[in-house]
């Protein structure tokens, strides 16, 4: 066993390197070598100028990009040398996603989208996943919506649906990119307070991608980024 | 398959009026290829019935006589200039045996053995030359059912007896009850009492057969105790090859089957199945490249979707599935709807048709037909379900 505890370990990086258009003349290292842990009830902001390489660390950490080199402990399993089922796996089991973009499937209710990651994994939701699944609109606010579609609900509704199907599957890791760039301040701050909530309820590490230093300060930690590389790391 | 199947139908539904253009274009396609394919099932059936139901489907006949050469002596050169043996009408050897192996075949129906030779009919002093056809009715009958075509009298060989056709009737003004005189040649003659007169549509053998007992046939063409033709019927008419080649086998005799004897038309028969199957062959192809660039485009307009469904665990093979469900939808429904629409078609054909014939509907058509169109939407599907799976979840999100 390692000296720290690995139970309450969710994420470690050994240096952790990407690279892009491998063997071209373009070819170009994005990161250079990360070293980053994050553990359980761990809060942390992720910040950095745009190329700084924030999307693509989170896209690495999400299982939906391979690193080039480097190791990525997901719960303790190393990931790199999985394929792409595994990852998938992994990935369903263990992972949940904010994108700026509310991103919810048209052709489905709010319910459903809450749903999809159960459905993709285990097929039709029984009783106790759609209770499950109310409970969570309900937890984000949204009790009473749960039939209607994506396109009738608010920006900052849709924002709320799309956590609640992040945390569907119960994940260890909720991944966010930008989540509430794209919603007025008080959708946004509304947004944050639930992934605060959900942080402490669950005990979720929450690793969130962030312009906004309003948000950043209300961070138990802020990692900075800059060309690739960890700068600081802020508790 | 509960995810996939959910995810599928409710693209579909979304894209409904995507969804439903290419459904009316599979649903013609299939609508043609069923009624084409029913159509020309029909007319060849009845095609091949007409040219049946005056003839066997095997006719067994004596060996052509031959010329024996000696062969040449060791070390030299023979030059032969050969006349060829006239053939002259003679009975099959031993074609009791012959009836008796043909009957003893498990692929044949009806066996029946026949004399027959020309002959001169006279009356007065008109003449027309016919052929005189010696049978054992109850035999015969159950290869061609002169019986159903009689038009005046009835089909009675017995002794004394002759049935002749309608042709022959009108050109000799012949009448039920009316003796006929045959001259079968070196004197051979005898006169006849007309005991009916068919009318089998073939001007052919309406002018010129005269159905007659056996032994009357034998002793007019001074073959006594002799069949010239065994005519034999078989279950399987396309199979009549075979059957022949195997009689030839087991007898020594000469065994003929429609097929050889109609080649023209057997020809034309193929060629006819061939232009239908190629025009079924692209109608198939256009549907399947119908099928496959709709599904192509909605994995380009779902590009992002694809990718957060990815995102949120849905494996590579899942995605594969949902597009490969959507083109067996496609290619179940359509052809359910086509297939309803073509048998309409049959239906009108035959309700309101020409009525030249009758198209039978062949229940195993729709099913055989639903079955290949899901096959090929499932094939049609496969390039556009290949591009969903291998999208890199990463792009797809950006996608906008």
């Amino acid at each position: 066993m390692p000296e720290h505890d690995a139970a309450q370990e969710v994420l470690r990086l050994e240096g952790l390197r990407k690279r892009y258009n491998l063997g071209k003349p373009t070819e170009v290292e994005v990161l250079h070598g990360l070293d980053l842990a994050l553990h359980r009830h761990d809060f942390a902001a992720l910040v950095g100028a745009s190329g700084s390489g924030k999307s693509t660390l989170l896209n690495v950490v999400g299982l939906l990009d391979q690193p080039t080199e480097g190791e990525l402990y997901l719960l303790g399993r190393p990931t790199r040398r999985m394929d792409d089922e595994g990852r998938t796996r992994l990935r369903r089991e263990s992972i949940g996603f904010v994108f700026q973009f509310h991103h919810l499937i048209q052709a489905f209710t709010a319910l459903e989208n809450v749903l999809m990651p159960l459905i993709v994994a285990g097929g039709k939701p029984t009783p106790a996943q759609l209770a499950w699944g109310r409970e969570l609109l309900a937890q984000v606010g949204l009790s009473g919506l749960e039939q209607r579609r994506p396109d009738q609900l608010s920006g900052g509704q849709q924002q709320r649906v799309a956590v609640a199907r992040a945390l569907s599957t119960r994940p260890a890791l909720l991944l966010a990119d930008e989540p509430t760039g794209n919603l007025d301040s008080h959708s946004a701050a509304e947004v944050f307070a639930l992934f605060r909530k959900f942080n402490r309820e669950f005990g979720c590490a929450v690793l969130l991608v962030t312009h906004d230093p309003r948000l950043s300060v209300q961070c138990d930690r802020t990692i900075t980024l800059v060309d690739g590389r960890i700068e600081s790391d802020r508790r | 398959m509960w995810a996939q199947w959910t995810i599928a139908t409710r693209f579909l539904r979304e894209g409904k009026a995507q969804s439903t253009l290419i459904l009316v274009g599979i649903a013609v396609g299939v609508a043609v290829i069923v009624f084409l394919t029913a159509l020309i099932t029909g007319l060849q059936d009845n095609i091949i019935q007409r040219t049946l139901g005056t003839q066997a489907h095997i006719r067994i006949q004596p060996t052509e006589e031959a010329n024996v050469v000696l062969a040449p002596a060791d070390g030299t050169v023979q030059l032969l200039l050969e006349t060829r043996r006239a053939q002259r009408l003679r009975s099959i050897n031993n074609w009791q045996q012959v009836v008796a192996a043909a009957d003893a075949l498990e692929q044949v129906r009806a066996v029946s053995p026949v004399i027959s030779g020309p002959a001169f009919a006279r009356r007065g002093e008109a003449v027309e030359s016919v052929a005189l056809v010696g049978i054992e009715p109850a035999r015969y009958l159950r290869i061609i059912p002169v019986q159903e075509d009689i038009v005046a009298g009835s089909f009675r060989v017995g002794a004394g007896d002759a049935v002749i056709g309608s042709q022959l009737a009108r050109d000799l003004g012949l009448q039920v009850g009316d003796k006929l005189r045959l001259d079968a040649g070196q004197g051979r003659e005898a006169v006849l009492n007309v005991a009916g007169i068919f009318e089998l549509g073939v001007r052919e053998l309406d002018s010129r057969y005269v159905y007659l007992d056996m032994k009357q046939t034998q002793s007019l063409l001074d073959l006594p105790g002799g069949a010239t033709v065994i005519d034999v019927t078989v279950d399987d008419i396309f199979g009549a090859r075979e059957v022949a080649a195997r009689l030839s086998r087991l007898t020594g005799a000469k065994a003929e089957s429609w097929m050889e004897t109609n080649a023209q038309l057997m020809n034309a028969l193929r060629s006819q199945s061939l232009s239908t199957r190629m025009i079924s062959l692209f109608v198939a192809l256009s549907v399947a490249l119908g099928i496959a660039s709709v599904l192509s485009v909605s994995v380009v307009q779902r590009t992002r979707e694809i990718g957060i469904l990815r995102a949120m665990g849905t494996t590579r093979r899942q995605m594969l599935q949902v597009f490969l469900l959507q083109g067996a939808i496609f290619g179940l429904a359509g052809s359910v709807v086509g297939g309803g629409a073509g048998y309409g078609l049959v239906w009108v054909f035959n309700t309101f048709g020409p009525r030249l014939f009758y198209i039978p509907v062949d229940p195993w058509l729709p099913v055989a037909a639903a079955g290949l169109a899901t096959v090929t939407g499932i094939v049609a599907a496969a390039v556009p379900a290949r591009r969903a799976a291998a999208l890199d979840p990463v792009e797809a999100i950006r996608h906008a």
